[in-house]
């Protein structure tokens, strides 16, 4: 075998809850680091090598010039690019500035203003560059990068499905707490990856893995409406850590507008 | 497992604590013993060790896309009906491992999943669910190919059946010809009264467990008793045109007019009720996913990061979901619209032409689990207005 593929991972507007995932990933970390090299990892060693790499990991998202800049030339020192998290693949909860005056958040935040640059907007990393592969989750599943990171050593499709939590909700037997408790669950518009986890724990789910393959959140909140949810609760719920994401966005403008509320439910 | 039809099977008549004894019995007889439990909100399969885990004095009050467990203190231990678990789940489990590979020294090991030998009773099943077993033994057992993990874990089963007494709103057994009664196919079938369970046995098995347990047959008039307050049930069901408020809610009362049903949806494919269904309906599989009777699963290869160990998973699938029609030009069934007709044509219509027998057992679990409420009976009436 030739060299081994050089990895990178780099951070931008984040928490760096997704990086520790791969830290965290104890068991299969030697593996890892046994089949690729890890050239550009802070998180995880001060020693760099440079780029060009052959997978670059970006977690985090666009919110200043200088992010803007950076990510471009991320892109042209990787073959593969994937972004990993709610904020590299839809802005993070940091995008809820989009709805907001950014400038009112920073006078009221930082004691000196003036010392901030950044843009009125937190952006997903495919606003600005191409993107291979976009893996979800707030964080995202350690078990969904460890695949991500074997298939593209192999040269395959990653085995990560786009269809709703409830499958996997179902799957495992859990109780749905929409249907039996009543409670506003976003399981069936969000993609799965987490095992459906919250619904384990007789909560509902809120959305941390973005929206599924073609979703229809605007029926879901129409019927939540008329089962009796508060419209502002539905919009915050819509508007969590993948807020940005437009399935989530329209629909929870739709809903604030009032337009998507009605007889969605109802036969004609 | 059950065997065919066979007369003069035994009868036997069980006082209320003597649920107990057959728990037992059953246990002793090496199975483990699963019935409905209450659980999260919901009445589901989870392993019973006593009938006093059973759901003695409560009532599931069902509609579309809601469920709530009621306080009755008239109710016995069977009359809640259906919940979002199914037999389904015992002959063939969510997720399922049917192989694994291992390459040691440049060579590869294949070493197909052992067959599962847990013999497994199932207490508290349905006319509707009896009926769900007979359609998934057709699909797994009596075609050209048969499944073995499903044949393994079919030919362990015990099955207790209750006849029913209550239905749910959702409910629409009566249209289906499944139930309220349980029409065969168990081992032994319960039927509860004031006063205790009539027991009446369907298989050798059953009746062997009745011989050597030694229980007295139940009088004249219980047994008729038991035959009537079904036939009751169903009466009511076919009589049906109203609303119930059970706890507080307005339900439907479902019905569905099968008649002539294959050739009305199989015919009626451009309906404009198809594109208003796709409106609402999510594509959150759901509606698959708790159907007894759905059966789709999807075969994947997981491999550890080196490619050396690898198990080839099966689980649930659901033909909502934009992969189960991708094929190498991209997703066959691209809008939620044509998938949701996929999913009802072939449940109601070319279920038919496929296995010579209906999909649907009229359990109305989709009607309840889909959270927006989608009820099949509601599109068909729809659809042939
Ligand atoms: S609890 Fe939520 S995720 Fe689970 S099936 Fe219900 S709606 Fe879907
Ligand atoms: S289609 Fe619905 S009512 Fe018919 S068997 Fe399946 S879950 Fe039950
Ligand atoms: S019919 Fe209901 S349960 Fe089925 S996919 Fe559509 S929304 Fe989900």
């Amino acid at each position: 075998m030739a060299a081994k593929p050089k990895l990178a991972v780099f951070k931008f507007a984040s928490c760096d809850g997704c990086q520790l995932s791969l830290l965290d990933a104890e068991d299969e970390l030697l593996a890892v680091a046994g089949a690729v090299e890890i050239a550009y990892f802070l998180e995880a060693r001060t020693q760099t090598v440079d780029g060009p790499y052959d997978v670059g990991i970006v977690e985090g998202s666009v919110t200043t010039e200088h992010d803007r800049q950076r990510i471009r030339d991320v892109r042209r020192q990787c073959k593969y690019l994937v972004s990993i998290g709610a904020c590299a693949t839809a802005g993070g909860i940091q995008a809820l500035r989009n709805w907001a005056a950014v400038d009112e958040f920073i006078s009221h935040v930082y004691a000196r203003p003036d010392y901030i640059s950044t843009l009125a907007t937190s952006t997903p990393i495919a606003e600005h560059v191409t993107v291979d592969f976009e893996l979800r989750g707030c964080p995202i599943n350690k078990y969904q990068l460890v695949e991500l990171i074997a298939s593209l050593l192999k040269g395959r499709k990653p085995r990560v499905p786009e269809y709703s939590v409830c499958v996997e909700c179902k799957r495992r037997g859990t109780v749905c707490v929409a249907v039996a408790q009543g409670v506003a669950c976003l399981g069936p518009v969000t993609q799965a990856g987490c095992g459906a986890i919250c619904p384990s724990y007789n909560r509902e789910c809120f959305g941390c893995y973005g929206p599924k393959e073609q979703p229809n959140p605007t029926s879901l909140a129409a019927h939540y409406a008329e089962a009796g949810s508060d419209k502002m609760h539905l919009v915050r719920l819509l508007r969590n850590f993948n807020a940005h994401a437009p399935a989530f966005r329209d629909a929870s403008d739709l809903v604030e507008s009032g337009a998507a509320s009605g007889d969605a439910t109802e036969a004609p | 497992m059950t065997e065919p039809e066979q007369a003069n099977h035994a009868h036997a008549f069980l006082l209320p604590d003597q649920l107990d004894a057959l728990i037992e019995r059953l246990r002793e007889q090496g199975y483990r013993t699963v019935g409905p439990r209450v659980v999260d909100g919901a009445i589901v399969y989870r392993d019973v060790e006593r009938a006093d885990e059973l759901p003695h004095g409560y009532i599931d009050t069902q509609d579309g896309g809601r469920y709530r467990l009621v306080r009755d203190e008239d109710a016995g231990a069977f009359d809640h009906v259906v919940g979002p678990d199914s037999l389904k789940r015992f002959v063939f489990p969510s997720c399922d491992t049917v192989l694994r590979a291992d390459l040691q020294d440049g060579s590869w090991t294949m070493t197909p999943a052992g067959l599962p030998d847990e013999p497994v009773a199932v207490i508290g099943v349905r006319g509707c669910d009896l009926q769900a077993l007979a359609v998934t033994d057709r699909v797994f057992l009596e075609g050209p190919y048969v499944d073995p993990l499903y044949e393994a874990r079919r030919r362990n089963m015990f099955l207790v059946a209750v006849n029913c007494r209550r239905a749910a709103a959702t409910c629409f057994c009566h249209s289906m010809n499944t139930g309220p009664a349980a029409g065969g196919g168990f081992d032994l079938a319960l039927s509860e009264l004031a006063d205790g369970f009539v027991v009446e046995s369907g298989s050798a098995a059953g009746d062997e467990l009745i011989a050597t347990a030694g229980w007295p047959a139940p009088d004249t008039a219980r047994l008729e008793q038991a035959r009537a307050q079904t036939a009751q049930l169903e009466a009511e069901m076919h009589a049906r045109d109203g609303v119930v408020r059970d706890d507080g809610a307005m339900s439907r009362q479902r019905s569905l007019d099968t008649e002539g049903i294959h050739d009305l949806l199989l015919g009626r494919l451009s309906h404009a009720r198809w594109e208003d269904i796709g409106d609402r309906c999510l594509a959150c599989s759901n509606c698959t996913m708790v159907c007894p009777t759905c059966f789709c699963s999807s075969v994947e290869e997981v491999s550890d990061l080196a490619g050396e160990h690898v198990t080839r998973e099966r689980s649930w699938a659901s033909c909502f979901t934009a992969e189960h029609s991708y094929m190498n030009s991209g997703t066959v069934r691209k809008s939620i619209a044509s998938r949701y007709r996929q999913w009802l044509t072939h449940k109601l219509a070319s279920w038919h032409d496929q296995f010579g027998m209906s999909g649907c057992t009229g359990c109305g679990r989709c009607i309840t689990w889909c959270p927006v409420g989608i009820d099949l009976t509601e599109e068909v009436a729809a659809i042939r207005d």
